[in-house]
């Protein structure tokens, strides 16, 4: 068997795709910005070549599609160039969206894992609640999220809590799911095993479900933190665009500012990044620690 | 504060929460029986919160404004059905079908180009992982940019939403066909072709199929969010969005059942077309069995 070689299997391939990528863009940056600049030479009455199209494209205001430069240099102005306090700092909307993010991600697993544990051990539970639980999934529960919003405010609860309770709502179903799997998952020789050492059913369910649930839980835990994070963008939309990377977003398709929408979504894209990495490391650390191999 | 309707309405719960108890307990000596009750006791906790609602929101005499009931849920919904429809059609009839096909045909295809280059398949299969978890939502402003407010440009963020997992399941899917069973066709000698056709396909179907169970959802999620960003006066997120700020919130529910029902509709064919299709996977036998 070959050794597998880090930077032969996926270094460089993953580096060619993501410079063809780079390319990609740049070039239909240059085309799908030319015409502005074509525009502009018409209405002042010159010709202009192509050679003076090209580097233009490059640095329009509100281009139709910003060169990735533009992007990285909106980004950099906007984190380390800016004050945290600032509303124009992308750190600062970053945090807020990830607080929203973090408290209905927290809320979500322990709700998730409170029913998984019910159904598990009632069969009334199981056989009335896991049908919906399923069916549940397949509704657009984001279509919810502006009612939520606007609702609560309405009662007068605003800012952190609505949002984060959408991304609880989304969060909330996969870790049921596959919490319900993982603590089903042991077999029936482990839990007569249990049952021959007297074990009462709060051991059985320590000593053996919960850990043998571990890698379900984990497995679960990416998919909802990275779903919580689009609830709670989708959630800051129609707070009527005040903080947050979804309002960077709305704030950006209002004015036409492609370049501050880019970076929005280049800030999203490293937050769930971040997130997804963080929860595979303690996945990796806590299997770890319980000397299963990940 | 109505105390008849309240107690009402948690007496019934209860009562159904007991009867469920009872019937998860006795065993039936017939098997059709067994699938009755099966199906009986989720519809029984249905119907209950249903109830449950009704009572609480009409006892507790909460404003409509912020939880109407079922009923008046309903009444609006068989009131407002031509609006509802229009919504339908523009929503998911255009946005949702179309983008749906075209970002899993898509995505089925890019997989299938990919096959023979374990290159692009090492460059490509991170990106993908990694962009399927990525809130690729976020499209939903530039699409509306570049395509228009109509239903071109939810199209696109449904292409854009369904491609990659899609890509990623195919992949995978491709590669579940075992060493041996490979071996077996190349000593027919069969061709690259046959051996896609007539094995690595049908392995695949599981995969696929899950990809499509997931894509489902998500083009339904991704076609109305995106009408938040700008859309002709029809459609699902549009009329949400717009009904919201008015207060109706009994006509946001409406628009929110029919959403659930066509959402799990999609979903639900999805599941019986992989039932007919992989008919022969170790799930479905034992679904069928038990």
């Amino acid at each position: 068997m070959e050794k597998p070689n880090l930077f032969k299997d996926s270094i460089m391939p993953v580096g060619v795709i993501l410079l063809t990528v780079l390319v990609i863009w740049y070039v239909s940056a240059v085309f799908l910005n030319a015409p502005f600049e074509r525009d502009t030479a018409a209405r002042a009455g010159t010709e202009i070549t192509f050679s003076e199209i090209l580097p233009k494209t490059m640095f329009q205001q509100r281009p139709v599609l910003p060169a990735p430069h533009q992007v990285i240099a909106e980004i950099w102005n906007t984190t380390v160039l800016m004050p945290i306090t600032s509303k124009r700092s992308l750190v600062y909307h970053a945090w807020i969206t990830l607080s929203a993010t973090l408290l209905g991600f927290g809320i979500g697993t322990v709700l998730g894992i409170l029913l998984a544990v019910g159904i598990v051990h009632n069969r009334a539970m199981d056989r009335s609640l896991m049908p919906w639980v399923i069916a549940s999934q397949t509704i657009p529960i984001l279509a919810i999220a502006p009612m939520i919003i606007v609702v609560l405010n309405a009662v007068g609860i605003s800012g952190l809590l609505p949002k984060a309770l959408i991304s609880t709502y989304l969060s909330f179903f996969p870790i049921v799911v596959g919490m319900v799997k993982g603590l089903r998952a042991p077999e029936q020789i482990q839990l007569d095993l249990m049952h021959t050492y007297y074990a009462s059913p709060s051991q059985t369910f320590w000593k053996l479900r919960w850990p043998s649930s571990m890698p379900y839980l984990f497995a679960s835990l990416k998919v909802a933190i990275a779903i919580s994070l689009v609830g709670a963008i989708v959630g800051e939309l129609p707070t009527g665009a005040v903080s947050g990377l979804g309002a960077r977003l709305l704030a950006g398709s209002y004015y036409g500012q492609t370049v501050q929408i880019w970076s929005a979504l280049f800030m999203a894209a490293a937050l769930a990044a971040t997130l997804v990495i963080i929860v595979g490391l303690a996945h990796t650390a806590v299997l770890k620690r319980m000397g299963m191999k990940p | 504060m109505n105390y008849g309707l309240l107690f009402g309405a948690i007496a019934f719960w209860l009562a159904a929460w007991a009867t469920n108890e009872w019937l998860v307990r006795r065993k039936f000596r017939t098997p059709s029986a067994n699938g009755v009750v099966r199906l009986a006791v989720p519809l029984l906790f249905g119907v209950s919160i249903l109830v449950l609602w009704e009572g609480l929101v009409r006892g507790l005499h909460v404003p409509s404004v912020l939880l109407p009931p079922p009923s008046m849920i309903w009444t609006r919904l068989i009131n407002s059905v031509p609006t509802l429809w229009a919504d339908f059609q523009q929503t998911f009839l255009k946005a949702v079908i179309t983008g749906y096909a075209l970002g899993c045909g898509l995505g089925f295809l890019v997989a299938i180009a990919i096959d023979r280059s374990p290159f692009l398949q090492k460059g490509l299969l991170p990106l993908g992982n990694f962009v399927s978890a990525l809130p690729v939502i976020g499209v939903a402003p530039i699409m509306v940019m570049w395509f228009g407010f109509d239903w071109q440009s939810k199209v696109a963020v449904v292409v854009i939403m369904t491609f990659f997992p899609m890509l990623v399941n195919t992949v995978s899917g491709l590669a579940a066909a075992s060493a041996m069973e490979r071996d077996l066709m190349h000593t027919y000698a069969a061709s690259w072709f046959q051996t896609l056709v007539k094995l690595r396909l049908p392995a695949a179907w599981p995969f696929i199929f899950n990809a499509l169970k997931i894509n489902s959802t998500l083009a339904l999620i991704g076609a109305i969010v995106a009408e938040f960003f700008g859309t002709p006066i029809v459609g699902m997120g549009f009329r949400i969005s717009t009904e919201v700020g008015r207060m109706n919130v009994d006509m946001v529910w409406a628009e929110i059942a029919v959403a659930a029902v066509a959402g799990s509709a999609f979903y639900g064919i999805v599941a019986l077309i992989e039932r007919a299709v992989t008919f022969w996977h170790p799930s479905v036998r034992n679904a069928r069995t038990a």
